[in-house]
C-alpha cells in the first residue's frame, strides 16, 4: 500500500507548481490554469486524507471543489473574453489602465 | 440508519432569499422597467430581514448555525443591499448597465455572505465564500464595454481564485490533522490533543490568515483593492467595500475564535503584524491619491486594519466592537459613495478629487453630507465612526495591546490629512467649472438614512452596542 506521505508530497508539489506558475507566468490563461492546478493539488490531499481517515467528508468537499471550479472557469473565461473584445490582449503586464 | 429530515427553520431566511433571487432573474424577462426590479429586491431583503428573528437554531448536524452573531452580520448585509440598490437605480441608467441580472447578482452575493456568517463547518464556509466571490467578480466587470471595468474584474478574479486555493489547502491540512471540518469539533480536538505549536496547525493557520486577509483587503494581500475599487461600477465599489469585508470579518471571528480559540497566542502573532502593516499601507498610500474611489479603497484597507484589533483582543468585548465597527462602516462608507455617485452624470466621470473643488458654493447640501461622512471616516466625535474606533481601541487596550493601539492612533491621525483634504477642497476652493449633480428620490433616501445613522448612532451608540453585546452571548 502506498503510504499517506507520498500522496501528501505529490499534493504539495502540484500545489507549489500552481503557485509558482501563477506568480511567474504572465499569460492570463496560463495563470488561470495554474490556479486550477492548485485546486487539484488540494483535491489529491483531501482524497488521500479521506481514505486514510476512513471518513467521507473529504471526498464530499472534493465534489464541491470540482463543481465550484467549473463555475469559476465559466466566469473566468467570460471575463477574459469580455476583456479580449475591448483590448485584444491576454498579457497581464498590459493591464495597466489604473495606477497609483 | 433512517435518513432524518433536517430542521429547515434556521435556514428559512436563506431559502426564501434563494427563491426570491431566482424569481427576480425570471421577472427580468417580463418587467421592462428595471427600477421595478430594484424595488422588488429591496422588498425581498426586507422580507428576509423580517424572517431572521425567528430563525435561531443549529441545523444540518452543526453545519449551519443561526445565532445572534450571524443575525447581526446578516442585518448588515441586508442594509448593504438596500443602500446599494438605492444608490444604483439612477447610476446604472447613466452607465447603460441597467439589466435585471444586476439586482439578482447582488442578492446571490448577499446569500453567499449570509452562508459565510452562519457557517459552522469549513465546507459551508467555502461554498458561501465562493458564491459571494463569483457573484462579485461578475458585478465588478458589469460595465463590459469599459476597459477599466474588465480589468478590475480580471484582477479581482485571478487574485480571488488564488486566495481561495489557499483557503482550501488550509482546510485540507486541518482536515488531515483533526479528521473533521466542523469548527467546534476542530476546537475540541486541538484543545484535547494539546496541538499548540504543531507545525501543520501553524501552516494551516497561515493559509487561513492569507485567505481571509485577501477577503478583508488586509496588507500584504490588498493589492487588488485599489484597482478593483477604481475600475468597478461605483455602486458595486460601495457594495464590495461593505458586504464582503463584513462577511470576511464574520468568518475571521468565527474561525479564529471558535475553531482556533485554544491557540490564540499563536495566531495573534500573525494578525498583529498584518494589522499594523494594513493600517500603515492604507493610510500612507492614501495620502498621494488623486482619484476619490482609489483613495476610499486605501481608506477601506486602513479600516480593515483598525477592525482587526478587535479580533486580536479576542475577548467578547473585542468581538462586539468589531461588529459595531462593521455596522458603523456600512453607513459612513455607503454615504460617501452615494455623494460620489451623485457627481457622475452623462459625459462626466466625477471621480477625481479636483472635481470637489468649491462644491459647497454650488451644491451646499451634498457638500455638508460629504463633510459629515468624511468626519465620520476620520473618527471625529459625535459621529458613528468615532464610536466604532473608540470601542475597538478600548477592547485592545483592555486585552493588553497598548502599544498596538498607540500605533493605530498615530495612523488614524495621519488619515485625517486625506479625509480633511476633501473637505478643504469643497469649502475653501473656488469652483472651477459648474458640476452637474444627478439626483433622484432613491439616492436622497439613501443619503437621509446614512446621514441620520452616522449622526444618530454617533451620539447614542448604546442601543447598537447593547444589541451587539446581546448578540454574542452564547457565541
Amino acid at each position: 500500500m502506498v503510504p499517506l506521505t507520498w500522496y501528501l508530497m505529490l499534493s504539495a508539489v502540484v500545489f507549489m507548481i500552481g503557485v509558482f506558475g501563477f506568480l511567474t507566468r504572465r499569460n492570463i490563461i496560463i495563470m488561470f490554469l495554474s490556479v486550477e492546478l492548485m485546486l487539484n493539488g488540494v483535491n489529491i490531499s483531501l482524497v488521500a486524507f479521506s481514505h486514510y481517515l476512513q471518513d467521507l467528508r473529504g471526498q464530499i468537499l472534493v465534489f464541491f471543489i470540482i463543481t465550484v471550479a467549473a463555475a469559476e472557469a465559466a466566469i473566468g473565461l467570460a471575463i477574459i473574453l469580455a476583456l479580449f473584445r475591448n483590448k485584444a490582449t491576454i498579457h497581464v503586464d498590459e493591464m495597466n489602465e489604473m495606477k497609483g | 440508519m433512517q435518513p432524518v429530515m433536517p430542521d429547515l427553520g434556521p435556514v428559512f431566511p436563506e431559502t426564501v432569499l434563494t427563491v426570491l433571487a431566482l424569481v427576480l432573474l425570471l421577472a427580468d424577462l417580463v418587467i421592462k422597467r428595471k427600477e421595478t426590479i430594484g424595488l422588488l429586491s429591496i422588498i425581498s431583503v426586507t422580507a428576509v430581514a423580517y424572517l431572521l428573528a425567528g430563525s435561531l437554531g443549529t441545523t444540518f448536524g452543526g453545519m449551519f448555525i443561526s445565532d445572534g452573531y450571524s443575525i447581526f452580520f446578516k442585518l448588515i448585509f441586508i442594509l448593504n443591499v438596500i443602500l446599494t440598490v438605492l444608490i444604483s437605480v439612477k447610476y446604472i441608467q447613466i452607465e447603460k448597465i441597467d439589466y435585471g441580472e444586476y439586482y439578482s447578482l447582488i442578492l446571490f452575493a448577499t446569500l453567499g455572505m449570509m452562508l459565510m456568517a452562519s457557517a459552522g463547518d469549513l465546507i459551508i464556509l467555502y461554498l458561501g465564500l465562493e458564491l459571494m466571490a463569483l457573484s462579485t467578480y461578475v458585478l465588478a466587470g458589469f460595465m463590459r464595454r469599459d476597459v477599466k471595468s474588465n480589468e478590475a474584474a480580471m484582477k479581482y478574479f485571478l487574485l480571488g481564485a488564488f486566495a481561495s486555493a489557499f483557503l482550501l489547502y488550509g482546510t485540507s491540512l486541518i482536515y488531515g490533522l483533526t479528521g473533521t471540518t466542523d469548527l467546534k469539533a476542530i476546537s475540541s480536538y486541538i484543545a484535547g490533543h494539546g496541538l499548540a505549536g504543531n507545525p501543520v496547525l501553524m501552516l494551516s493557520l497561515i493559509m487561513f490568515a492569507v485567505a481571509f486577509s485577501f477577503k478583508i483587503a488586509a496588507a500584504p494581500f490588498h493589492m487588488w483593492a485599489p484597482d478593483v475599487y477604481e475600475g468597478a461600477p461605483t455602486s458595486i465599489t460601495a457594495f464590495m467595500s461593505v458586504g464582503p469585508k463584513a462577511a470576511g470579518f464574520a468568518v475571521l471571528g468565527r474561525v479564529f475564535l471558535t475553531a482556533f480559540g485554544s491557540v490564540r497566542t499563536e495566531w495573534v502573532l500573525i494578525l498583529i503584524p498584518v494589522a499594523i502593516l494594513t493600517m500603515g499601507v492604507g493610510n500612507i498610500v492614501a495620502l498621494s491619491q488623486t482619484n476619490i474611489k482609489r483613495m476610499l479603497a486605501y481608506s477601506s484597507i486602513a479600516h480593515a486594519g483598525y477592525a482587526l484589533l478587535g479580533i486580536i483582543s479576542g475577548t467578547a468585548d473585542g468581538l462586539s466592537s468589531v461588529m459595531l465597527y462593521m455596522f458603523a462602516y456600512a453607513f459612513m462608507n455607503m454615504g460617501a459613495f452615494a455623494v460620489i455617485i451623485m457627481l457622475r452624470s452623462e459625459g462626466f466621470r466625477g471621480d477625481n478629487i479636483n472635481d470637489y473643488e468649491g462644491l459647497a458654493k454650488t451644491h451646499p447640501v451634498p457638500a455638508v453630507l460629504m463633510t459629515i461622512f468624511m468626519f465620520s471616516l476620520t473618527g471625529i466625535p459625535t459621529t458613528v465612526g468615532f464610536m466604532g474606533k473608540f470601542y475597538v481601541f478600548m477592547s485592545a487596550v483592555e486585552a493588553g495591546y497598548m502599544w498596538v493601539v498607540i500605533i493605530a492612533v498615530i495612523f488614524s491621525a495621519i488619515s485625517a490629512y486625506f479625509y480633511l483634504r476633501i473637505i478643504m477642497y469643497m469649502w475653501m476652493r473656488e469652483p472651477k467649472e459648474a458640476v452637474e449633480l444627478t439626483t433622484s428620490p432613491a439616492i436622497g433616501l439613501a443619503l437621509l438614512i446614512t446621514a441620520t445613522a452616522v449622526i444618530g448612532f454617533g451620539i447614542l451608540p448604546s442601543s447598537i452596542l447593547t444589541f451587539a453585546r446581546l448578540a454574542i452571548t452564547g457565541f
